[in-house]
């Protein structure tokens, strides 16, 4: 057997290894931003389910609910139909759109700030660092043996990841249900199987996504950025090191021996160190910079300290960053905001918000379906009359009962009737009581003299009748055919 | 074939020993995740084929220490369900019928259970829309032979119609006056041309005239000196727009000369007590329905005023696709 021969190159790996990435704690604009921006979005997620809304005895009085098992969403003030949920396709085509708008104007803002992945893991890198220390203690206690020491803080950090993973798994259960009750029937073990599976398996994605995968999921697993790298141009925001102004790199004291050499860049690494994705922003623009501008702040600090001006990193255009490089001065960041590809991507946002406004305005929360019962088509009746049925649907969308009248015209000596209304000669009305907040079923009886053509067109109408709750006298109505038998 | 493995230079691992062309394969161990995942799968149908039925035989199959079978199930589920349906059966049956419409809750159970009754047995005669054909009552209509009101019904749906050997069935027999020779054939047609003038098919003519006195002396003692029928006897109204046989001429002249028996099986012996009730709702419920005298006379004389709450649609309240 030949002896495997050494000098040849090891197989070749598609896969880069995991570097660990332990950010320094950093402070600065940016960072007090990225802490506001945390502070904000965490407290919308953990307490929106408990705001309560009076909706009136019919309706749950939870601010923000998405009731599967009742099939209605509400928020706030709307309340939204299964029929309705155009204006769901709405608000997600226009959380696109925004996202749209504001990569184009501002680069990845969303992922360095808002993203769930980028909040969570700030939140426990900080965590971590509270535990373990900063950067260089985390990379000393990664290295260290499995000592008493090191169990016990590694205990102690995936313990407070794992509280935080729960608690943020509970919190997203309580928008599906009456959050008090939930949180009580959840502890005494009386929830639904589903909300416990929810809460598990919620947890272990933020414990794993938030604790361990970090930045692999902002590089590898999110399709986000790779759309954001096309839609931005040579005129949005973005985070850029000025190698212009950098290069060379070399020490304060090299710089201060050989005047004229070298750049601004010290070379201190710090914006390398407080970079949550690991990155080297003096490499140029990369997919993994989430634009969290963390760097930006770290470098104006050791700019500051070495006495040169800030913004060696910075928040520049490409075109500025041209601009600037040859001398001239850069423009206004509002002009950057408004220019015709931004302007076009609110215009598109804002109409589409104004038309649902507009059309939620507008809607009517009384509803009629009707159905024409086609077998059989028609009936004779003993007198000679002919009678077609009809399985009528009113939706009652408003949270009280209401009394909705359901009327005939247009169809010469008709009467109608229904099973809970007895016939009448001449009855073209009858008034029935729909529950709130949901759909009454009707079978309704129509009956016409036998002259007439074999299909007569009528119409049906349903109109809200609740003089006394102030009803609006919201109508709907539809045109049918009267079926006669053929002469 | 042996001798032929050797180990690949480039990559250190051994091929199979076979050649195609020059083009040789390397011996590359299954990874150790699918070889797992194999195994495990393996074992799983072993324990699989233990527990449950699996293995089949001539004529059945093995049954599975865990005797578990598809059709036990169902017939679990169906015996939960019959357990679970009980108590409102029970109180279908405990309730009397013409009050029983006024509980929503009874009569949309009793609606619905009716409804699936109905296609189970009584499709086969009376049509999957209930609208009957030639000899079948259109159970959509006003018009009945025996009754329309809850009461009526039931009575009917029980006992049967012309059922042989049952003594409380409903029974009426027309005479086959042309078979049996009591009328000749030009009295028929005499008889025929009144019965359409009482129903306003025909107009009076000579031949009406001669069979209103042969109608008065052989057909009143049933249908009634005016034609409109009588529901003791099952005699149809002829006067109304309805006939379960058809007016036109040849029809009618069968009708007189056979007679016309229809049966009904009596559906006591078959079906259960609530069954047979939901059976009387439902049919009562497709727009035909009477209100039994005795009810008619309780009921509020403004009922019809009254604003009347519909029921909800059968729990799919949000329904989008209506
Ligand atoms: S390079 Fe700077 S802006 Fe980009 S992710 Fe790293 S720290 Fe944030
Ligand atoms: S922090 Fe600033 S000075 Fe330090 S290495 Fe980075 S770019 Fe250079």
């Amino acid at each position: 057997m030949p002896v495997p021969d050494d000098t040849l190159e090891p197989p070749l790996q598609l896969y880069a290894a995991r570097k660990d990435v332990f950010p320094k704690a950093v402070n600065g604009f940016f960072r007090r931003l990225k802490w506001q921006i945390m502070a904000a979005t965490l407290a919308i997620y953990y307490i929106t389910p408990w705001i309560r809304w009076d909706r009136g005895p019919y309706a749950p009085d939870q601010a923000v609910l998405v009731d599967l098992a009742n099939r209605r969403f509400y928020m706030f003030g709307l309340e939204i139909w299964p029929h309705e949920f155009y204006y769901v396709a709405g608000m997600l085509v226009m959380a696109g759109i925004g996202l749209f708008l504001v990569t184009s104007a501002v680069g990845r803002a969303w992922c360095g700030y808002a993203c769930p992945q980028t909040v969570w893991t700030d939140l426990f890198q900080h965590v971590e660092r509270w535990v373990d220390g900063d950067r260089n203690a985390q990379f000393r206690l990664k290295d260290s043996p499995w000592n008493g020491t090191k169990i016990r803080k590694r205990l102690t950090k995936w313990g407070i990841w794992l509280f935080i993973s729960f608690w943020t798994g509970g919190a997203w259960i309580m928008y599906f249900a009456d959050a008090p009750t939930l949180t009580v029937d959840f502890w005494q073990g009386e929830a639904h199987y589903i909300a416990y599976a929810t809460v598990g398996i919620l947890t272990a994605i933020t414990f794993i996504f938030g604790g361990f995968m970090r930045e692999q999921v902002c590089i590898y697993m999110c399709p986000w950025p790779r759309i954001q790298t096309a839609m931005m141009d040579e005129k949005s925001l973005m985070v850029t090191y000025k190698d212009w102004r950098g290069e060379k790199r070399g020490s304060v004291k090299k710089a201060l021996k050989n005047p004229g050499e070298f750049g601004d860049c010290i070379d201190c690494n710090q914006c390398v160190a407080v970079c949550p994705t690991g990155i080297d922003i003096r490499e140029g623009p990369q997919i993994g910079c989430i634009t969290c501008a963390l760097c930006i702040d770290a470098c104006d600090t050791v700019m500051e300290q070495t006495g040169r001006p800030r913004g060696l990193i910075d928040y520049i255009t490409e075109e500025d960053a041209e601009r600037e490089q040859k001398g001239e001065k850069a423009r206004a960041s509002w002009k950057m905001l408004l220019r015709p590809r931004t302007m076009a991507y609110f215009t598109v946002w804002a109409s589409i918000g104004v038309a649902m406004l507009f059309a939620v305005g507008n809607r009517s929360r009384l509803d009629l379906s009707v159905q024409q019962d086609r077998s059989p088509a028609y009936v004779q009746l003993a007198n000679g009359d002919v009678r077609n049925s009809f399985t009528v649907k009113l939706r009652n969308m408003e949270n009280r009962p209401r009394d909705v009248v359901v009327s005939v015209s247009g169809l010469p000596g008709a009467s109608i009737w229904s099973e809970s209304v007895p016939r009448r000669d001449g009855q073209t009305s009858i008034t029935a009581t729909v529950p709130a907040d949901s759909v009454g079923k009707l079978n309704l009886f129509v009956v016409a003299p036998r002259e007439g053509g074999a299909d007569e067109a009528f119409t049906i109408t349903a109109t809200g009748a609740d003089a006394e709750a102030g009803d609006s006298g919201a109508t709907d109505s539809d045109t049918f055919t009267f079926k006669r038998p053929e002469r | 074939m042996a001798e032929n493995i050797r180990t690949d230079e480039a990559t250190g691992t051994q091929t199979v020993g076979h050649e195609w062309d020059g083009i040789e394969e390397l011996n590359t161990p299954l990874p150790r995740w699918w070889l797992w995942t194999f195994y495990a799968t393996v074992f799983w149908s072993i324990v699989y084929v233990i527990l449950y039925p699996a293995w089949p035989l001539v004529n059945s199959a093995t049954a599975g220490v865990l005797g578990w079978s598809s059709r036990g199930d169902v017939e679990q589920q169906l015996a939960a369900r019959e357990a679970e349906l009980a108590p409102i059966h029970e109180a279908l049956v405990a309730a009397d019928i013409n009050s029983l419409v006024a509980n929503a809750e009874l009569r949309n159970t009793a609606i619905q259970g009716g409804q699936s009754a109905y296609k189970v047995h009584c499709v086969q005669c009376h049509g999957a829309d209930a609208a009957g054909l030639g000899g079948y009552p259109n159970l959509n209509d006003d018009d009945w032979l025996w009754g329309g009101d809850l009461e009526a019904i039931e009575y009917t749906l029980i006992h049967g119609i012309r059922n042989p050997d049952h003594p409380e069935t409903r029974f009426s027999q027309m005479p086959a006056f042309g078979a049996d020779g009591l009328l000749n054939d030009a009295e028929i047609g005499d008889v025929a041309s009144y019965v359409r003038l009482l129903s306003g098919e025909e107009q009076a003519s000579a031949a009406s005239q001669r069979g209103a006195t042969l109608f008065a002396n052989n057909c009143a003692v049933c249908h009634g000196g005016d034609g409109k029928g009588n529901r003791e006897l099952g005699a149809p109204n002829l006067t109304d727009a309805i006939s379960l046989y058809g007016t036109d001429r040849e029809a009618l002249t069968e009708t007189i000369y056979y007679s016309r028996n229809g049966v009904m099986p009596r559906w006591g012996q078959r079906l259960d007590p609530a069954t047979i009730r939901m059976l009387a709702v439902y049919v009562h419920s497709l727009g035909g329905g009477e209100v039994a005298p005795a009810a008619a006379e309780d009921q509020a004389p403004d009922a019809a005023e009254t604003a009347s709450a519909v029921p909800p649609d059968d729990g799919k309240a949000g329904d989008a696709s209506s």
